[in-house]
C-alpha cells in the first residue's frame, strides 16, 4: 500500500475540505428548511473529518482517525436529537421553516 | 447540488452520493476501517434517519418559499469570503513534516490498539454520550404521557 500523499500534496485536500466546508456554511445560510440546514451542518462535520484523515495519513498516526470516529459519534447522536426535536416541532406547529421558529425571539 | 435542489428529497440523495465520494477519499487515504464505519454510520444510519423523517413530515409537496434576494447574495459574498479566508491562511502557512512512509498505522489492529489504549476514557464517555442522546431522542419521540 502506498501512501496516497505521495503523489498528491496535502494541500489539495485542504482546499477540497475548505470547499465542502464552505458550501455546508452557504447551506446553512441560505436554506430555510431546518432538516436541510441539518445535513448542510453534517457536510461541515464531513469536510473536518476529511481534513483530519487527510493529515493523519500525512503524519503515519492514528490519532486523527480516532477523533473522526469520535466525531461521527457526536454527529449520530446530534442527527438524532435534533430530528427528533425537528418532528415535536412539526407535530406541534406543523412546520420545520425557521423563520416561523421566532418564539424565542423577542 | 445539496444546497440548490428544492426538494428536500433529492437533497438527500445527493447528501447520499457526496457521502459516498467522501468514503472513497478515506479509502484512497489508506483509512479503511474508517470507509466502513462512514459508510454504516452516515449512508446507513444517518441518511436513513433523514429520508425517514422527511416522509415523517411529508413536505415533498410544498416547495419552500426562498429568502429574498439581497439575502441570499449576502450570504453568498459571506460564504466565498470565508472560503477566500481559509485558502489564504492555509496556503500562506507552510505544512509541518514530510510525508510519513509509515503504512501498517492505520490497520484495524493499529487502530483498536490506539483507541482502547490511548483514548480509553474518550471512548466510554462518548459511549455515556450516545446512550444519553438515544433516551433523549426515544423521550421526545414519543407522545407526552397521558
Amino acid at each position: 500500500m502506498n501512501n496516497i500523499l505521495h503523489y498528491v500534496p496535502l494541500s489539495y485536500y485542504i482546499i477540497l475540505a475548505s470547499i465542502l466546508f464552505t458550501i455546508g456554511v452557504l447551506g446553512v445560510l441560505i436554506r430555510r428548511n431546518a432538516i436541510i440546514i441539518f445535513m448542510c451542518i453534517e457536510l461541515m462535520l464531513n469536510a473536518v473529518n476529511l481534513l483530519l484523515t487527510a493529515f493523519s495519513a500525512h503524519h503515519g498516526e492514528a490519532s486523527g482517525q480516532i477523533m473522526v470516529f469520535f466525531i461521527m459519534a457526536v454527529a449520530a447522536a446530534e442527527v438524532a436529537v435534533g430530528l427528533a426535536i425537528l418532528v415535536m416541532i412539526y407535530n406541534n406547529i406543523r412546520t420545520v421553516d425557521i423563520n416561523e421558529l421566532n418564539k424565542l425571539k423577542w | 447540488m445539496v444546497v440548490l435542489s428544492p426538494k428536500p428529497v433529492h437533497s438527500v440523495l445527493y447528501l447520499i452520493f457526496c457521502f459516498f465520494t467522501i468514503g472513497c477519499h478515506y479509502l484512497i487515504l489508506n483509512a479503511q476501517f474508517l470507509f466502513a464505519v462512514h459508510i454504516i454510520v452516515y449512508t446507513g444510519a444517518i441518511m436513513v434517519l433523514f429520508l425517514f423523517s422527511l416522509m415523517f413530515i411529508n413536505m415533498n409537496k410544498e416547495t419552500e418559499p426562498h429568502k429574498n434576494t439581497i439575502i441570499k447574495i449576502a450570504a453568498g459574498v459571506l460564504a466565498s469570503l470565508l472560503l477566500v479566508v481559509f485558502l489564504q491562511v492555509t496556503q500562506g502557512s507552510e505544512i509541518l513534516g514530510i510525508a510519513s512512509s509509515n503504512d501498517n498505522y492505520s490497520t484495524v489492529a493499529n487502530l483498536g490498539k490506539v483507541l482502547y489504549g490511548k483514548y480509553l476514557l474518550p471512548f466510554e464517555i462518548i459511549s455515556i454520550m450516545l446512550l444519553a442522546a438515544m433516551v433523549g431522542a426515544v423521550m421526545l419521540g414519543k407522545k407526552s404521557i397521558d
